[in-house]
């Protein structure tokens, strides 16, 4: 169960209950569709950028409690950001859930999907929604797949 | 049909247990629940022997040898269609085409249709229930042909809505492809019902019956149907081995499937004469030692009698949907009247995927997802169930195991 209590943390399970910036950014400049075929999530990423600057972010779509929590605490990091530290996050996120790098303080409230670690067929679900956003902001228009 | 008064005791499922190894082992330091029969079942040692022994001791290629071992190997490969023969009560072992499972035997039917009956705007009939594998490949054969596919509607309970079946019957009907029990909702289509019927109007039916052969008793010849097709992997023998059941008049009628090896009786660079039935549709070397193990696989479970092997499960079925109802939020997705032990369902509030997750560390294999059924989930508006599916090894304490992993779950996203 413990190893449980450290996947489901509160942090995740309140994102996954009450998702934020979660909806249809009609005034989006740039947008992607992710899904993972082993589950059928899906999810949309939709940003309106202008210069370098995230201004708007919102993501719709279903799945499990990793994929939206990751999804709706994506949003919250990376709103107001520049593209480039929005892509140097997303790398960083993607080390420490292959466990190539060690979670630090930086992370934030990723630090809470350090977890997931542990769950190898659960690391795709993490990842989705950032695998989504890097494909929106290099505006990848096929859908892009965890696989 | 399983008598429902018949009750098998704790004793004997305790001993069809003992029969297989891999149950005796610890996930994560609990003991296996495996719950995921319907994706592929766990093998008694019968089997494991059966193919290592043709390993051992007779292993060489078949139909092809003047020698002692290529002789005794081929004569086991014989045998084994001859079994799967009288396991479908098939009229003649030529009935019988070794193919490595459902999902093949049904693209070699498709394939052979495609190159011989399917004309522009001929249809295929499908159900809305069918697996990804009874879809797909008549959605090749009808773009390659002009043909179009129709779809047989379910209902909320998940099951066929037959009350415009004849509207589906018409002269440009090619085929009505079936599944038998459906994978993701359990049902037990009444198939005798649809043959009967698509035959009056002369059109052949391909049954696909992967999760059927391991829970009812099948007998192709009174059922009358033209095709049925399973995977021996699915009824406790080895993967990469399966069978399709053709009526002979088509075998003979259909141009081959895969050219190669085995399947021709002459070559030359100008023309090739095929081989008889079933052999024109085995091109190359065969899972011999899969072939073999499938032999051992039905041998076994006609020994323990399917008649018992589905009166134990009807009754894991019916403990298990009484007590996961219990659980609030919980909704059964396929309700039909008749179903093999198979719950698809779903929990308020909670991802399947995270349920598989947390039953996994319990030792509860389940599987979470599509199921390949797509259509289905979207007709139940959902993405995705979680499934149990039970064989004969399986004990109500699993059932028990599984409901306590799903409180779990709730508890842990409700806190
Ligand atoms: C109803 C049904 N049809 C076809 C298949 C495909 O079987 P296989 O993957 O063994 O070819 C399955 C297996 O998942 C099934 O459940």
């Amino acid at each position: 169960m413990d190893e449980l209590r450290e996947l489901y943390q509160q942090l995740i399970l309140e994102h996954y209950r009450n998702p934020r910036n979660f909806g249809e950014l009609p005034e989006a400049t740039h947008r992607a569709e992710g899904h993972n075929p082993l589950c059928g999530d899906r999810l949309e990423v939709a940003l309106r950028i202008d210069g370098e600057h995230i201004v708007e972010i919102r993501f719709r779509g279903s799945g499990c409690a990793i994929s939206q929590a990751s999804a709706s605490v994506m949003t919250t990091l990376v709103k107001g950001t520049s593209v480039s530290e929005a892509m140097a996050l997303a790398d960083r996120f993607h080390r420490v859930l292959l466990g190539q790098e060690v979670p630090s303080p930086e992370l934030g409230p990723l630090a809470a999907f350090a977890g997931v670690r542990e769950f190898p067929s659960r690391v795709k679900c993490a990842t989705l929604a950032w695998h989504t956003l890097r494909a929106a902001l290099q505006q990848v228009s096929e859908p892009v797949t965890t696989e | 049909m399983p008598s429902a008064s018949e009750v098998i005791s704790v004793e004997t499922v305790a001993q069809w247990r003992a029969d297989f190894p891999i149950l005796q082992r610890t996930v994560y330091d609990k003991p296996l629940a495996y719950l995921d029969n319907a994706a592929t079942t766990q093998k008694p040692q019968v089997v494991l022997e059966a193919e290592e022994r043709f390993y051992r001791e007779f292993n060489s290629n078949v139909h092809r040898g003047v020698y002692y071992l290529s002789e005794r190997a081929t004569e086991l490969y014989e045998a084994a269609r001859r079994t799967a023969q009288r396991f479908l009560n098939a009229a003649s072992p030529e009935e019988i085409v070794f193919v490595r499972g459902t999902t093949e035997a049904i693209n070699l039917v498709a394939h052979c249709m495609a190159r011989s009956r399917l004309r522009p705007n001929a249809e295929i009939v499908l159900t809305h229930m069918e697996h990804h594998s009874n879809i797909v490949p008549w959605q090749l054969a009808a773009e390659q042909t002009g043909a179009r596919l129709r779809v047989i509607p379910i209902t909320e309970q998940g099951e066929l809505d037959l009350s415009h079946l004849e509207e589906f019957f018409t002269e440009r009907t090619a085929l009505l492809a079936v599944v038998h029990v459906s994978n993701s909702l359990g049902t037990i289509n009444p198939i005798e019902e649809l043959i009967r019927k698509a035959h009056a109007y002369d059109i052949p039916v391909l049954v696909d019956g992967a999760q059927a052969v391991a829970h009812l008793p099948i007998d192709v010849q009174e059922l009358g149907c033209d095709f049925y097709a399973f995977s021996g992997h699915k009824v406790y023998g080895p993967t990469g081995i399966g069978v399709l059941y053709g009526r002979r008049r088509w075998l003979e009628e259909f141009p081959p499937y895969q050219g190669g090896g085995d399947m021709i009786r002459q070559v030359t660079f100008e023309r090739t004469l095929y081989n008889e039935v079933p052999y024109k549709f085995e091109a190359g070397t065969p899972n011999i030692a899969g072939a073999i193990g499938l032999k051992a696989a039905l041998e076994y479970i006609q020994q323990l009698g399917l008649e018992r092997i589905a009166a134990h499960e009807h009754f894991l079925l019916t403990y298990a949907t009484e007590q996961l109802q219990r659980i609030p939020g919980l909704r059964i997705i396929g309700t039909a009247w008749r179903k093999a032990a198979i719950v698809s369902f779903v929990v308020e509030g909670i991802h399947p995927h995270d349920l598989g997750t947390i039953a996994d560390r319990e030792g509860i294999a389940i599987r979470v997802g599509h199921h390949c059924t797509q259509p289905v989930m979207d007709f139940f508006g959902v993405p995705a169930t979680a499934r149990a599916s039970f064989a004969l090894y399986n004990l109500p304490e699993e059932v028990d195991r599984l409901v306590a992993a799903v409180q779990k779950a709730v508890e842990l996203f409700r806190a």
